[in-house]
């Protein structure tokens, strides 16, 4: 299945991204004008007692390499500081964000998925006719129109037509009793924000399915086997969707940069409890630790998916662990 | 498809150049009483919520959502054709290396980076056209880099190279000349993916408040809650940006297509 050396490569690869990634986190927010952790909690009426703790734990007095080995061993146990707002630990405020945010966007992938497959599949069979000149419109309009737009757009939508709720995840009020009414209450919520972003997502994996099924409809074998008398349905199945598995879950952790720009812009709209509304609010109150927390977090999500991904590329297509 | 694009981008392009003739009203002047009300005769695209009109707002905000857009995507289309020229000519650790970088860019999610670094400069239309320049640039190279790859196989270079030519001079006299068609195609595309990053940034509240931006006026729309109310105050600048961006797609894709070998027609 999966060679030693190729495991080998990319375990390696991802132990050192991520701590690249750690580094260039650790920097980054260290330049900013004015130095926000040396100012951290001056000025905070807080006993210098306190103070002396806290920079202790921080390692704030300190030359910067030292700075930085504090920071290496905080963050690696978990500790992403504390933020400037709330005064609660970063961490904290990132896990439950963090799971909602996942809720979101997988349902959101899966959807885009499934869809991608079925209308791929149809503007593939129907190459050229009005079903695959409009849905490469559709997609190409989509593509030009900001997430955050086409979400408010839906807002003002789900408000005045389909009387949907269009803030957070769980209504105060009104919810039937029960897990089955918890959970529709949160399915009515999700619909919204789903929308959104899997309107965002799916045009790329039509395409992507698109593609496989006429590189696959090309190739001699299949006019063999048509020749051969196997059926239409059999050989799509067989041939044409087995070739767009490898691409596919390619474009998933691809695409994962990209969905979480989504999922940054849909969250704001739609008051989503995740890490884009944690983001949101930390640019509006310019709360750096929980910028920077969620910076790492997010990124090295995107690191572990794509390392995933690579994993199970060799399962998928033997041919790939010699790359 | 390409010329609809260009004749869109024109328009559009005449109308920032052009706002103060055509828009009706100053966009800032204030108009007591007709807050958040609806399209009219005399209000094209109504009014917000300070009672200002929207259709000189969004004519008027047509200049920054260009500028801001060219702005960045220079500065990416620089940063990527330099790094791509470096990574395709030289090789060894400096090809190495340059391939690491652009990939570690590539990897961490562009808006979320973006928003640090503009967060981090400080917020305004500067901080937002130096973060998309500089978390932007990694189609180009890419692009850049395996154009430079194929021209570098060429005889004449190894010609050049025999007569004495220095890298700097073929650097500059050859290899830029070849590849700068392809860099062209890209950077149309660069320019419609900045206006779009532009207008979320600007969504986000790392924009100038005092500057209209297409960006700036749904998010004025969206904290002031006149959203749920107002869909007029939504619907105009985000189809400015989508048209502009379409427009800019299309005329790009038309490029691409004219210009690099490897495109292929699905």
């Amino acid at each position: 299945m999966v060679s030693i050396a190729y495991a080998t490569r990319k375990i390696t690869g991802l132990l050192v991204t991520i701590f690249l990634v750690l580094t260039f986190n650790f920097y980054l927010f260290r330049i900013v004008p004015g130095n926000p952790f040396a100012l951290l909690f001056r000025g905070a009426g807080l006993s210098a007692n306190a103070v002396r703790s806290l920079n202790a734990q921080f390692g704030l007095d300190q030359p910067l390499w030292i700075q930085y080995v504090v920071y290496l061993r905080n963050t690696l146990t978990g500790n992403l500081g504390l933020s400037f707002q709330t005064r609660t630990p970063v961490t904290d405020m990132i896990l439950p964000a963090l799971i909602n945010t996942v809720i979101l966007l997988s349902a959101a992938s899966i959807i885009s998925i499934i869809l991608g497959i079925l209308i791929g599949i149809l503007t593939a069979w129907r190459r050229g006719s009005k079903i695959d000149v409009g849905a490469s419109a559709t997609t190409l309009v989509l593509y030009s129109m900001p997430t955050f737009w086409l979400g408010l757009v839906l807002l003002v939508m789900g408000v005045i037509y389909f009387k949907l709720p269009v803030a957070g995840m769980r209504s105060f009020s009104g919810v039937a009793p029960g897990t089955i009414g918890q959970l529709i209450d949160l399915g009515r919520h999700m619909i919204l924000p789903l929308l959104t972003l899997v309107l965002g997502l799916v045009g790329q994996y039509v395409l992507v399915m698109k593609g496989a099924l006429l590189d696959v409809f090309t190739e001699d074998f299949m006019v063999t086997a048509k020749a051969k008398g196997i059926s239409n349905r059999k050989l799509l199945w067989d041939h044409g969707f087995r070739n767009a598995v490898l691409p596919m879950v390619a474009l998933v952790a691809l695409n994962l940069g990209l969905s979480i720009g989504g999922a940054v812009q849909t969250e704001t709209v739609f008051s989503w409890p995740g890490m884009g509304l944690l983001i949101y609010q930390a640019i509006l109150s310019r709360d750096y630790p929980v910028l920077q927390g969620s910076f790492l977090v997010v990124t090295v999500a995107v690191i572990i998916a794509n390392f995933v991904a690579d994993m199970l590329y060799p399962i998928l297509d033997p041919r790939v662990s010699e790359t | 498809m390409g010329m609809i694009g260009l004749t869109i981008l024109s328009g559009f392009i005449f109308v920032a150049i052009f706002a103060p003739y055509i828009a009706p009203y100053d966009p800032s002047q204030v108009f007591l009483a007709q807050f958040l009300r609806p399209p009219s005769w005399q209000h094209f695209f109504g009014t917000n919520e300070a009672g200002q009109d929207l259709f000189s707002q969004v004519i008027y905000g047509t200049r920054a959502s260009l500028t801001v857009g060219f702005a960045a995507s220079l500065i990416a289309t620089a940063v990527g054709t330099l790094v791509g020229i470096f990574a395709g000519y030289y090789s060894g650790l400096i090809r190495e290396f340059l391939m690491r970088l652009t990939d570690f860019f590539i990897v961490i999610p562009s808006l979320v980076l973006m928003i640090v670094l503009a967060a981090i400069i400080g917020g305004g239309l500067t901080s937002i056209i130096l973060a998309i320049g500089l978390v932007g640039w990694t189609g180009t190279a890419r692009i850049v880099m395996s154009q430079t790859l194929s021209v570098r196989q060429h005889a004449f270079i190894e010609a050049s190279r025999t007569s004495g030519a220095g890298d700097f001079y073929i650097l500059r006299s050859h290899i830029l000349p070849n590849v700068m068609p392809v860099a062209f195609a890209q950077t149309v595309l660069v320019v419609a993916n900045s206006i779009l990053y532009e207008s979320v940034l600007t969504f986000l509240g790392l924009g100038n408040p005092n500057q209209v931006t297409w960006g700036q006026i749904l998010q004025f729309a969206f904290t002031s809650g006149a959203v749920t109310v107002a869909w007029w105050y939504v619907v105009p600048p985000g189809l400015s940006i989508m048209l502009v961006v379409l427009a800019f797609s299309l005329t790009g894709y038309s490029l691409d297509e004219i210009f690099n070998p490897r495109v292929r027609k699905i």
